[in-house]
């Protein structure tokens, strides 16, 4: 733990540094104009709402993510920023209590505490790098290397005040809202190396991962990208978050090796009531992620609504029945990682299908996630702990492939297969293929990296008598 | 004095308390316990992954009755405890020798 100790004072100290270098006066400046705003908005907000009357009718306009802060004639609407502030909490929602409630249930009692830990620690980790300079690396123009990574103009939120839009959102909402993304897919991944991996080495994996890893996809696919140039369509983060953590997952679980014990002992979850309450307050929550991403409270927000909702269904369905037909019953594990395989593969389509796609999108992703997290996964050996490639990557790519089959022209601007543009769905493929190259080759650097510096894995005595009383001194009755 | 051990299943608690009771006993210990017998274990499935539990939960009984009564304090326990289906559970009696009671210092059967 010395050596680890060493490291993070090394990163508190640079942090401090850079924070020195980028006080901006700029902030107190648009503190000072925010002052005069509030009858400004009202006014805007009138106008918002006729525009919105007009609006309704008519399909709404592509997502267009980032970047648009810049736009002379951007206006500040107080319906849209309303829900975003709420869309953003409830995401957030999702990862503490939510997914760490979710695998806290799904593994055994010796562990738990160190999953819910891994978890909390991630979202605090994510917060501080996706303001020091997270964001700017994923949000801003990275001039000649802008089809890959973007720039350092916004580090440390500079020049970003109170009066600074995204949009028709302020930028400090849309900052925020963007950080519970960063803050939970990293956390995702936690569940493939459940029970061993060292929580010094979960810190500085997860550390550098956000920054070379989901940074540069997040810039591809919503910062002006390649990906976004070829035309790929991830509404709410397919590629970028599930897809990202489902190979992330599968690359550390066969690096770190499989539990001791595997395949003969019982590592049966110690309480699926957690995994319940946790699954159910991801489903929540993803109405913020899904619905969110629309950046506004509009009809495409609704549409998003409305197919997260019977896609999460169809798939809980979808993997409850199978699993009846194959296993004989039907059973609350089972329908929950339906309902999260539904979530994860709705998500890049949302804003792109109807309901009637939504339906196949979350039968297809059922299915197909259940025969991947149990009879493949069983056939292959590797020990994907709590299934992140399984359910996440898996229904990740089949949200992005049906994404470029089912995508309704008249919803989100771009035609799919069914509406005759099979060339949509090469598109999708290749974003998924970018995305898993790029994701398996740096997780796989960034785990050798760590393993150098602290060693990923624990001892065998720790990882058998439990993380919880060896590596943070508590547990639970 | 005999102790009259009873492993049963535990929903049969109740009606084998309410049984002795009625026999004019005033007292047992309860434990929550583990193991097999004849109905051996069960397999649990998670995301396709079979466990077999071996040791099933049972519910152990500890009474200590005179030995005039033993015959009486197991047909109790057999007729309230007996589902008739396989994992009823089993009854052990084992003599006593010395009772007891730490409050007063009565021993043997003054002491039940």
């Amino acid at each position: 733990m010395t050596t680890f100790a060493k490291y993070m004072l090394g990163v508190v100290a640079a942090l401090a540094l850079l924070a020195l270098t980028h006080v901006d006066p700029a902030i107190a400046r648009d503190a000072a104009e925010a002052a005069n705003a509030p009858i400004a908005d009202m006014a805007e907000f009138k106008v918002a709402q006729a525009e919105s009357a007009d609006e309704a009718p008519k399909p709404e306009e592509p997502l267009e993510a980032a970047g648009s802060g810049e736009e002379a004639e951007a206006k500040l609407d107080t319906g849209d920023t309303a829900w975003m502030i709420v869309a953003t909490a409830i995401v957030l929602m999702m990862a503490i209590p939510g997914l760490a409630l979710f695998y806290g249930g799904l593994v055994r009692k010796k562990g738990v505490l160190a999953v819910l830990m891994q978890v909390f620690t991630i979202v605090c980790l994510m917060t501080l790098l996706w303001y020091v300079v997270g964001y700017s690396l994923a949000a801003t123009d990275g001039g000649s290397l802008n089809a890959y990574i973007g720039g350092f103009d916004k580090m440390f939120l500079a020049g970003i005040g109170p009066d600074t839009l995204s949009g028709t959102i302020p930028e400090s909402v849309f900052f925020t809202f963007q950080l519970t993304f960063a803050a939970i897919t990293p956390a995702l991944i936690v569940g493939a190396f459940a029970d061993r991996m060292k929580f010094s080495a979960v810190c500085i994996f997860m550390c550098l991962w956000l920054l070379i890893v989901y940074v540069p996809v997040w810039h591809w696919v919503w910062g002006g990208g390649f990906l976004s140039e070829d035309g790929v369509l991830d509404f709410a983060g397919g590629t970028v978050v599930h897809i990202n953590a489902g190979v992330a997952a599968l690359v550390a679980c066969i690096f770190l090796g499989k539990r001791v014990g595997y395949g003969t002992e019982n590592m049966a979850p110690h309480n699926l009531v957690l995994s319940v309450i946790g699954a159910s307050l991801l489903w929540v929550g993803w109405f913020g992620f899904n619905a969110g991403s629309a950046l506004g409270a509009n009809g495409a927000a609704g549409m998003a609504m409305l197919a997260t909702q019977v896609a999460t269904a169809a798939a809980a369905l979808a993997w409850m029945f199978v699993e009846w037909i194959v296993h004989k019953k039907p059973s609350v594990l089972g329908i929950i990682s339906g309902a999260i395989a539904g979530l994860v593969a709705i998500t890049p389509a949302c804003g792109f299908v109807d309901g009637w796609g939504a339906l196949w999108i979350g039968i297809a992703a059922g299915v197909i996630c259940f025969f991947m997290s149990t009879t493949i996964k069983k056939a292959l050996g590797y020990d994907d702990s709590l299934d992140v490639w399984g359910i996440h990557g898996v229904g990740g790519i089949v949200g992005a492939i049906l994404t470029g089959v089912f995508a309704v022209e008249a919803i989100g601007g771009t035609a799919g297969l069914l509406e005759g543009n099979p060339g949509q769905v090469l598109t999708q493929i290749w974003g998924i293929v970018a995305t898993m190259v790029w994701c398996a080759i740096a997780t796989f650097v960034i785990l050798i990296i760590t393993n150098i510096l602290v060693g990923v894995r624990v001892s065998e005595p720790v990882e058998i008598e439990g993380l919880d009383i060896n590596l943070h001194g508590e547990t639970v009755q | 004095m005999k102790l009259v051990m009873a492993i049963i299943k535990p929903f049969k608690l109740d009606e084998v308390r309410q049984a002795l009771t009625e026999l004019g006993l005033q007292g047992m210990t309860v434990t929550e316990v583990k193991g097999y017998g004849r109905q051996k274990g069960h397999t649990e499935i998670y995301r396709g992954a079979e466990y077999a539990v071996n040791f099933l939960p049972k519910i152990k009984i500890e009474v200590v009755v005179p030995a005039k009564m033993v015959d009486n304090a197991v047909d109790a326990i057999v007729a309230a405890a007996k589902t008739g289906q396989i994992g009823d559970g089993k009854i052990f009696v084992v003599p006593v020798e010395q009772t007891v009671r730490i409050r007063t210092g009565e021993t043997n059967e003054s002491a039940l």
